[in-house]
């Protein structure tokens, strides 16, 4: 009977992830998941010899209430911090688990199965929480590389596999292997760190991503050394579908893994350091000219970036659009696959603003529209409209697609500062005669502009 | 058939049903997906229920309820945060917003804020 559940559970799923993959099923599709998730969770209560249901019980409500009140709260800018998190608890919790069944497996590969979800899932957790920290921008977002890098890492990773090893060859119990499995664990921690420490700027959902898949891995192998069938089917659907996104999301930017994963290792190229040297001549201009060569457009497109969602722009942006679209502009909004902190981040942040959906325009149909285009507005997006991907090798967003708007008529950016975006390269476009710079505060800038054009 | 085989039977097939699933997502419901199947390892949570009912020792006790608390987390968080960003797609998009009061499956209402 409880086996019968658990074939429910993963049948939901499957279903869930089936239902994610397409636009009109994806909500359905992620209740549908959780309830296969509710399911599990009151069956396994029926096990025989359970005890400690009290302390269980108040550990499931907690994690509820933390859970869903922060998943309720959160910014949706903060979003992709938050997977990131709730990702890398998983991958602790899988981690915490293997440890505890240890001393309990009969051997084999069984053994050999909770040793991988030991380091496994602690590579995933430490992993996740640096790459919160790198969203959160509580550190630099770029990539860190020292000297030996690649070595340290190849170095600690032999360390961690070494120390499983003992603890397999120590058969899981006693005094030694106990010893070796928090010796594994720690050194696991510092793995995560190496393994993410690399990567940076637009590379770092992608990561979230490949974490997501590994976490996923580590349910499986703990469902494997726990005998439990659904954990062993979720957790390999999890690392299967998640490895097959990360090259997706990879594809979609242009980018191989590899050289996500070890670019920042090998490519120490002089392009890609953000020249902070001389200050070259821009063109700042004042929220009048804007309106101006806005209002008396026939086209512009609006491509929003990271700085349009964290200045909660999102609103005036749509309130500048409709005032345009009313004196007779057509307005577009240009969407980069990666604008925003991950993929389809900035449909959400625009849907929410209710954007109409046919407003936005893929990456690939609007490029060819740009010639023809007055007048782009860049909002507080830097990285995906940026030339350097196109024309210079060494840089390391070199090969991402990018919004091409330098082929539009002028191109007006919205910036804060003439800080170099989230992968910290300088862009060429800023200093192009066509360009011109308004600075400030997104909402502030489009704020006084949609004041301006009213004034027209 | 021995029970590790069986296993390891339904670990190769899970994997390719897991591939086969998504082969076709376009990149706006990337996040999502990512998001959704974050949620789905979830399930953790069974096997640190798991564990916690057979702990012998106070130790063992109080890690496996760590273990609880971190993949609740997980679970409810994850499906959660999925279910706003997906409040936000489709045609219904604007008015979803305003009549958000579906209960998703772990009881939590419609965002407000």
């Amino acid at each position: 009977m409880r086996d019968f559940a658990y074939l429910v559970s993963a049948v939901c799923f499957i279903l869930a992830l089936k239902g994610l993959s397409s636009p009109r099923t994806a909500r359905n599709g992620n209740l549908v998941g959780a309830g296969g998730a509710v399911l599990a969770v009151i069956v396994v209560f029926t096990t025989d010899g359970l005890n400690h249901i009290l302390p269980i019980l108040v550990a499931v409500a907690a994690g509820t209430a933390v859970g869903a009140v922060v998943a309720r709260r959160v910014q949706m800018t903060a979003m992709p911090q938050l997977v990131a998190i709730f990702n890398g608890v998983g991958g602790g919790a899988a981690a915490l688990v293997a440890l505890l069944e240890l001393a309990d497996t009969d051997g084999g590969l069984s053994l050999a199965a909770a040793v991988f979800s030991m380091i496994v899932g602690t590579v995933s957790f430490s992993g996740s929480m640096l790459t919160f920290a790198k969203l959160q921008e509580l550190m630099t977002g770029r990539p860190v590389i020292f000297p030996g890098g690649p070595f340290v890492f190849g170095g600690t990773l032999a360390v961690a596999i070494g120390l499983g090893i003992v603890v397999y060859v120590g058969g899981g119990h006693g005094m030694a292997a106990s010893a070796a499995a928090v010796a594994a664990v720690l050194v696991s921690l510092v793995v995560g760190v190496l393994f993410v420490l690399p990567v940076g700027g637009a590379d770092v959902p992608i990561v979230i991503s490949l974490l997501n898949a590994f976490t996923g891995l580590t349910v499986a192998a703990s469902g494997y050394v726990l005998s439990n069938t659904l954990l062993i089917v979720a957790g390999t659907l999890v690392g299967a579908s998640g490895t097959l996104l990360t090259r997706l999301m990879a594809a979609a930017m242009g980018r191989s893994i590899s050289s996500i994963l070890f670019g920042a290792f090998t490519a120490r190229g002089p392009a890609g350091a953000a020249a902070g040297g001389e200050a070259r001549p821009v063109r700042s201009v004042g929220p009048e000219d804007v309106a101006i060569l806005l209002g008396y457009a026939r086209k512009v497109v609006v491509v929003p970036g990271y700085g349009l969602a964290v200045a909660q722009a999102q609103h005036t942006v749509r309130e500048l659009a409709d005032l345009l679209a009313a004196r007779g502009v057509t307005v577009s909004y240009g969407i980069h696959p990666v604008a925003g902190r991950m993929p389809g981040h900035m449909n959400v942040l625009l849907a929410e603003a209710n954007v109409p959906y046919d407003q936005l325009v893929e990456m690939d149909d609007i490029n060819p529209e740009l010639p023809y285009t007055d007048v782009v507005l860049v909002v507080g997006a830097n990285d995906v409209v940026n030339p350097a991907a196109k024309t210079s090798p060494g840089s390391p967003i070199y090969g991402m697609p990018i919004i091409e708007v330098g082929e539009a008529g002028a191109v007006v950016f919205l910036k804060r500062s003439m800080r170099p975006g989230f992968a910290g390269i300088e862009n060429e476009l800023m200093y192009d005669p066509k360009t011109m710079l308004l600075f400030g505060d997104a909402k502030e800038s489009l704020a006084k502009v949609v004041a301006a054009v009213k004034a027209l | 058939m021995t029970e590790g085989m069986a296993l390891l039977t339904i670990f190769v097939l899970a994997a390719f049903v897991g591939f086969e699933v998504i082969s076709k997502v376009s990149t706006t419901l990337h996040t999502p997906l990512m998001s959704g199947a974050n949620a789905i390892h979830g399930v953790i949570l069974v096997g640190a229920i798991l564990v916690a009912g057979r702990a012998d020792t106070t130790g063992e006790l109080v890690v496996a309820l760590v273990a609880v608390v971190l993949a609740t987390l997980n679970m409810v968080g994850g499906f959660v945060v999925t279910d706003r960003m997906l409040e936000m797609f489709g045609r219904g998009a604007r008015s979803a917003r305003s009549s958000s009061q579906e209960k998703s499956a772990d009881g939590g209402s419609g965002e407000a804020a």
